[in-house]
């Protein structure tokens, strides 16, 4: 029976989100393509982490190697190219993160396997693969097919799908696979985990949170914006280019590669709304975007939007908060 | 130290107004602002640095079209020696994987200990052209990289994870190494450097100097093909608040007020 492979990530002991996110929309294409739902796990001791995956899978696929204690992705790419050869899987999820950046183009290419990256939305029909993904940061969709394969590969966004466990558990079949490495991987090594630096401020402990973006223009603009900030006593937070340029401390950051955030209240100034951006802070109570361009992203995931410029509304809004608080700016 | 910076030339568009082309397949570029692609940027700004500190040479590539000669000058005034600009009718509709073919039937013949790449462009964003081009290239490689020391033969490399955590790997040269955003920080041009840099030469090959067929390249060429651009669907029922900017200012505060912020 033709098959879906859904690679499993995990890290430090834990399955990843992306996993059950791929497993619950492989789940579906499975039902309706007739395939194996298979689920594959590579690592040092995975055994445990197999039964959970059997839940969600028909099938899991389990290689355990002291070798692939941590994520190396030529170790992978060796492992995978032997068992996608022997499975021949019509369809391979990677997540789109990290380890899936690192691993998947070069394992597709490697295979001769067309691959779509960062994929919102997919669907098979017949032996056709069309994917939904993202342009010019997430002001385009764009629907795309595949060039015609027997086997696809597409690398999923996080939080693209939401995980559903099945209402009954699959109880896939657990089958040990042998990795096939028979010696170290000397390319590429693993050394050890950076943790970021404690930080001095918990953002994600905030009730009120007001993040600035690119649209601020300048360092010396950061002051205004605090001292707006703190009429309401909200804290301030920011997309990740105020970090890169080093405006503020890696700490303040929101998103996928900073902190995910759910406070009552979330202020975005002069942010666009990239999907890395949003994935840190649409679960807020209350969002009120305030951007000069009309078709910013992040209107669509806000429940007020004010199109103008920030500089603009900022110094008024701050009076009209102290005359609301009954105070003299 | 010799290095390979693949960088691209791409439309600003997080601040100006896209429209979708009659074909539905493409945005209309007329009126766009073009520069070097964001991610490139750091990956240049490395290896001047990495050049400044071990000597070599730096060589910026490009596939595009005549008008990536703007990024490929901004390359050289930036500190690279040598320029080379892939342009081709034939190379237009490249996705990711067909485009990695194109640098690397010219990088092969180059001579190099490292070759960087932006980790994805800010346009398309497919995050695929670096790795792909290692695998062909038959070098390690490694992606998302905030930080790179190069040591006898190796390269130390800090890589980006989730919510902030990162991964030291060593990796053998040479190597293909995809960078970060704020891996570093780039400088401005000098006046001296774009004079100098007006002074270098950009190498302009075509399909024909790619030893590559026409099938290799351009959408026949491509993993994808582009069906059919739209405009995202709202996940929310957005209110816009209208008005001149003391009255929208208004309103604001009456909501924060209304809900209990104020
Ligand atoms: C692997 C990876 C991880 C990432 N992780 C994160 C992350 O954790 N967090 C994150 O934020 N990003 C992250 N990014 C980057 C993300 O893709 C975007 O590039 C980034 O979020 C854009 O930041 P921005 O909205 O501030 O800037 P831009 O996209 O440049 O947007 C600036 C906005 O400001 C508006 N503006 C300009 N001037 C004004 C004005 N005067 N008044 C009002 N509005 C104005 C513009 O219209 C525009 O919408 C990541 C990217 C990658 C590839």
């Amino acid at each position: 029976m033709p098959e879906i492979f859904v690679l499993a990530e995990h890290r430090q002991g834990q399955i990843r989100d992306i996993t059950y996110e791929m497993l619950t929309k492989a789940r579906e294409i499975a039902e309706k393509a007739n395939l194996m739902l298979t689920a594959v796990i590579l690592g040092k001791e995975v055994k445990e982490k197999a039964k959970t995956l059997a839940e969600y899978a028909k099938k899991v696929l389990v290689v355990e190697d002291a070798k692939l204690e941590n994520f190396n992705s030529d170790a992978y790419q060796k492992v995978l190219v032997n068992l996608m050869k022997e499975y021949k899987p019509t369809l391979t999820l990677i997540g789109h993160t990290s380890y899936g950046i690192e691993l998947a183009p070069r394992l597709a290419a490697a295979l001769n396997m067309p691959l779509a990256t960062d994929c919102i939305d997919l669907a098979l029909e017949g032996d056709t693969l069309t994917v939904t993904r993202q342009m010019y940061g997430g002001k385009v969709n764009v629907n795309a097919t595949l060039r015609k394969a027997e086997s696809y590969m597409v690398t999923v966004r996080q939080a693209a799908f939401t995980t559903q466990k099945p209402v009954t558990p699959l109880n896939g079949e657990i089958i040990e696979k042998p990795s096939l490495l028979t010696e170290e991987i000397t390319t590429k090594r693993f050394i050890q985990y950076i943790l970021p630096p404690p930080g001095g401020v918990d953002i994600t402990a905030a009730e009120k949170l007001v993040g600035i973006g690119r649209g601020i223009k300048d360092q010396s603009n950061i002051p205004l914006i605090e001292d707006f900030a703190k009429t309401i006593g909200a804290v301030l937070a920011c997309s990740r280019p105020i970090v890169d340029k080093g405006w503020l401390p890696n700490d303040r950051q929101v998103g996928s590669s900073g902190k995910t955030v759910k406070p009552k209240l979330y202020i975005a100034l002069g942010i666009s709304g990239a999907f890395q951006h949003v994935l840190g802070m649409k679960n807020s109570d209350l969002i009120i975007a305030i951007n000069k361009d009309p078709n910013a992203p992040i209107f669509s995931f806000s429940d007020y939007g004010v199109v103008e410029d920030l500089f603009k509304i900022i110094p008024s809004l701050k009076n009209k908060i102290y005359e609301l608080k009954g105070q003299k700016a | 130290m010799d290095i390979v910076v693949c960088v691209k030339h791409v439309p600003e568009t997080a601040e100006a107004e896209l429209k979708i082309d009659a074909s539905g397949k493409g945005i209309e570029k007329s009126g766009l602002v073009f520069y070097i692609n964001e991610w490139d940027d750091y990956a240049l700004e490395e290896a001047v640095r990495i050049k400044e500190k071990f000597g070599g040479t730096v060589t910026a590539i490009t596939v595009g079209a005549e008008d990536s000669d703007s990024t490929l000058r901004k390359c050289l005034a930036r500190g690279a020696d040598k320029a080379i600009r892939l342009t081709d009718p034939k190379f237009a509709g490249s996705d990711g994987y067909a485009t990695a073919k194109i640098l690397y039937s010219v990088i092969k013949n180059l001579h190099y200990d490292l070759v960087l790449t932006g980790m994805q462009a800010g346009d398309d964003g497919y995050a695929m052209v670096g790795p792909i081009l290692a695998e062909m290239l038959g070098i390690p490689h490694t992606t998302m990289a905030k930080k790179i020391e190069l040591e006898a033969g190796v390269a130390k490399v800090n890589r980006e994870l989730e919510g902030g955590l990162e991964e030291q790997l060593e990796i053998k040269l040479p190597a293909l190494i995809s960078v970060q955003t704020g891996i570093n920080e780039p400088c401005y041009v000098s006046i001296m450097g774009i004079r100098k840099a007006m002074q270098k030469e950009i190498n302009v090959m075509t399909l024909a100097d790619t030893g590559l067929s026409e099938a290799d390249m351009g959408e026949t060429g491509s993993w994808l093909k582009i069906e059919k651009l739209y405009v995202p669907p709202a996940e929310k029922q957005t209110e816009f608040l209208k008005g001149t900017p003391d009255e929208v200012a208004a309103k604001v505060a009456e909501i924060l007020k209304a809900r209990g912020f104020i």
